[in-house]
């Protein structure tokens, strides 16, 4: 047993934590934070010629076939800097459903495009309120047109492809689903912007009218492919929660250490210190969750879908706390739109629903452990 | 990034499971899959009596304190080593509850401070469970401020003279030896008069008093120390650095921790997959649910975090503070958990005796023990400040009594 990233691994995290604060300071993120600019283009541009974007993509298909643990650590480091670019949606989302379900020629047409930064994609799952659950998808697919509305969906604004969850039968079993590739420049799709609670992150309404769609994995298969995608995206997302809360408590810590109230620091305060204590063991507690979760991921081990419901609860409820309580030790000024706080705030409770919310991996987490204490 | 045993991992596995197998008590392996929260009930048998057999088979197959040097009863295991031999141990590893003061904080602290001789005459009849030892820090007025502490020790010729008395001494009631922390000097600041010894709980002067505690069983003792007489060769360190040694002991302390916390989760997860409610199991309801999803996950959590302690462990790295967390988390959560499984038993949960409708009084038990468990070993308050000072390098507390001579310090009823 080895419980920790490798010397080579920990050495990627140190590149790309350089990287990113020379790219992506809180200045940076703020151009998209206040709508004057849908991403941060030369920041995506940049992450791909770091070999980020493809970090995980085999080399056959224009990645640098590095691997899964390899991307754990690139996403703590997108999820420390905020970065306002489509990372999780193309990379953990639409590349990893390419990865497992993709034909050779849809692999070879969009892999090589993602790694170089030339294609934006994106998962259009949900259809209003509730969460993934295939008596949810109403969008159907017939004579390979799709027709319907997907909302909201992640950067689907500035995607070039989206991975459409359709509906093809009414058996009212899974197999009722399939997943349909779209080429969003292709027409058939409408695009219309949303705005949301983290305007870092785009979310848009797509509306499909006849819009020409070619089946990705075998019809019915749908569900069971979008499975594996969201726990594979949940570990992945985790470590950005984990990036996020470490720096929300860093912030924290480091006002504590600076601000002085009844002539001392606020740090040296019992109610602020056991705050921050507690916002240490919970960031603590997801980031252990989270390395189990990637040795799962990067091992296609039969526990993944526990791990990854459990990384996932683990890493929402951290972020969230450390945001949450981010704010509180700053008092006024993190309630500023000038001070960062809010930045970080926004994006722990806007993940906190992007792939389902929490409740829905809580159930996903019991019936996991279930599954697995009746085998 | 690896969960797999490397072939020698696998290999010494299989050699202690084959060896747990042919030697286990497996007659007990019943009952203590049902003692929880670390507190063993056997219906006819005295753990410490069937503890010491387990650990005497163990340590003469080699199997006792694993990590330690074989000279001195060890094996001379690697961290990674040990984990494997707990997993594998499982539910007979609750038998070693009456030797882990002695295992985890005395021993390594003699291992550290102690004569080759002391090493060579105790640390192996500790391993054998041949002797057990105590732990003598706290007192009456030294609890979370142990610096504090009161009792003294004279020296007189070549030996001490101890007057004094401690409190909450797990286990002193049974054990032969103990590790003691006194007063030496009162005349400098409370950190710097401190001296440690070891000591013969025999000794005359030395009287252990049960104490009933809150949740009705007797675990704890008061000692009282009248002129106990202790010879200078059982002194632990340099006179006046007793509470840098103390550190020693409470690192290692940490060391220990981990593997064996209880959380309450999996007989939580058992209890609620077999409650009948009025709409069905509990476990399909949705607000039980949720509580238990989070508490697995955090359950997990310490799970992986102290196997990430254990792989640094096995890089040569010291335990550090961050392993504070532990004991913090699972005291809440066995709290949280019994009052939770007591309201889905509605008004049977008050209930305390063997009763089919509180699973034996488990929960209950539960409750009624887990105060202790956010208390004993650092309370939930020090255990914050330990993770804000020494892990996030928040400013330490204004101390008032920091620089003042331990005689000086305002007190009640000294």
């Amino acid at each position: 047993m080895n419980f920790d990233f490798s010397d080579d691994q920990k050495q990627l995290r140190d590149q790309a934590r350089k990287f990113l604060s020379e790219k992506c300071p809180p200045k940076a993120v703020r151009v998209v934070l206040d709508g004057k600019a849908p991403y941060d283009k030369e920041l995506w541009k940049g992450l791909a010629e770091m070999g980020f974007l493809g970090v995980a993509i085999p080399e056959e298909f224009g990645g640098a076939g590095a691997g899964h643990l390899e991307l754990c650590v690139i996403a703590e480091e997108m999820g420390r800097a905020n970065a306002p670019v489509p990372f999780s949606s193309t990379v953990y989302l639409a590349a990893e459903a390419l990865l497992i379900a993709g034909s050779d020629a849809q692999k070879k047409k969009w892999l090589p495009a993602i790694a170089a930064g030339e294609a934006i994609g994106t998962l259009a799952l949900f259809e209003g309120k509730g969460n993934p659950s295939p008596k949810n998808v109403k969008l159907t697919a017939a004579n390979g047109v799709l027709n319907g509305v997907k909302k909201p969906v992640a950067d689907g604004a500035i995607a070039d492809f989206a991975v459409v969850a359709a509906r093809t039968g009414s058996s009212g079993r899974e197999s009722d689903i399939s997943l349909f590739l779209v080429d969003l420049k292709a027409g058939g799709v409408e695009v219309k912007s949303l705005t949301n609670l983290d305007p870092t992150r785009g979310q848009a309404e797509l509306t499909f009218k006849d819009a020409k769609a070619e089946p990705l994995g075998a019809a019915g298969e749908g569900w069971s492919i979008l499975t594996q995608v969201l726990d594979r995206a949940a570990v992945l997302c985790a470590f950005e929660q984990v990036g996020g809360a470490d720096r929300a408590l860093e912030m924290g810590r480091d006002y504590a250490l600076d601000r002085i109230a009844f002539g001392r620091q606020i740090g040296s305060f019992q109610a602020v210190k056991h705050m921050l204590a507690d916002m240490y063991v919970s960031a603590t507690l997801a980031r252990s969750n989270s390395y189990y979760g990637a040795w799962a991921l990067s091992t296609n081990a039969a526990e993944l879908p526990e791990a990854a419901a459990a990384a996932r609860i683990s890493a929402t409820q951290a972020f969230q706390h450390c945001a949450k309580n981010n704010i509180q030790v700053h008092g006024g000024m993190g309630f500023t739109w000038e001070f960062d706080c809010h930045m970080y705030y926004r994006r722990a409770n806007a993940m906190a629903l992007g792939l389902g919310s929490l409740s829905y991996w809580e159930d996903q987490l019991i019936d996991r452990m279930r599954k697995k204490n009746a085998a | 990034m690896n969960f797999d045993d490397t072939p020698q991992e696998a290999a010494f596995r299989e050699t202690a499971r084959k060896w747990i197998e042919a030697n286990a008590p497996k007659e007990l392996h019943a009952e203590l899959s049902k003692s929880s929260l670390g507190r063993i009930r056997l219906a006819n048998r005295d753990i410490v009596d069937v503890g010491k057999a387990w650990q005497k088979k163990k340590f003469e197959g080699n199997w006792a304190c694993l990590h330690w040097p074989r000279e001195y009863g060890g094996r001379g295991a690697t961290p990674i080593e040990r984990v494997i031999w707990q997993q594998e141990e499982g539910v007979y590893g609750k038998l070693t509850q009456p030797f882990q003061i002695g295992e985890g904080m005395c021993g390594p602290t003699v291992m550290a401070f102690g004569s080759e001789d002391a090493k060579r005459r105790y640390l192996p009849k500790l391993a054998s469970g041949e002797e057990i030892w105590c732990q003598l820090f706290s007192e009456p007025s030294a609890g979370s401020d142990v610096a504090g502490l009161r009792t003294r020790a004279e020296k007189k010729g070549d030996s001490w003279v101890v007057n004094g008395q401690k409190i909450w001494t797990s286990g002193a009631h049974y054990s032969d030896y103990g590790l003691l922390i006194a007063r030496t000097d009162p005349n400098v600041p409370k950190h710097k008069g401190l001296t440690m010894f070891f000591l013969d709980m025999k000794s005359p002067g030395v009287e252990v008093r049960p104490i009933k505690q809150a949740n009705g069983m007797q675990e704890f003792n008061e000692v009282y120390f009248t002129d106990v007489v202790i010879p200078d060769s059982q002194r632990l360190g340099a006179v006046g650095e007793g509470w840098s040694v103390s550190l020693t002991t409470l690192m290692n302390e940490r060391m220990s921790i981990g593997a064996r916390l209880a959380t309450g989760v999996p007989e939580m997860f058992e209890f609620c997959s077999s409650l009948m409610l009025e709409d069905g199991l509990a476990i399909d309801d949705p607000a039980v649910r949720s509580k238990l999803a989070t508490w697995a996950a955090k359950s997990n959590g310490l799970k992986y975090t102290s196997y990430r302690t254990i792989s640094a462990l096995s890089k040569g790295e010291r335990p550090g503070p961050e392993n504070s967390i532990g004991k913090l988390v699972s005291g809440m959560m066995l709290q949280d958990i019994a009052t939770c499984a007591m309201d889905l038993q509605g008004a049977a949960g008050v209930l305390t005796g063997n009763d089919e409708e509180t699973v034996q009084g488990q929960f209950q038990q539960m409750l009624l023990s887990s105060p202790s468990m956010r208390i004993a070993g650092g309370t939930d308050e020090i255990l914050r400040n330990i993770i804000a000072e020494r892990v996030l390098g928040l400013p330490g507390d204004i101390r008032v009594d920091k620089d003042v001579p331990y005689n000086k310090i305002p007190t009640k009823g000294r």
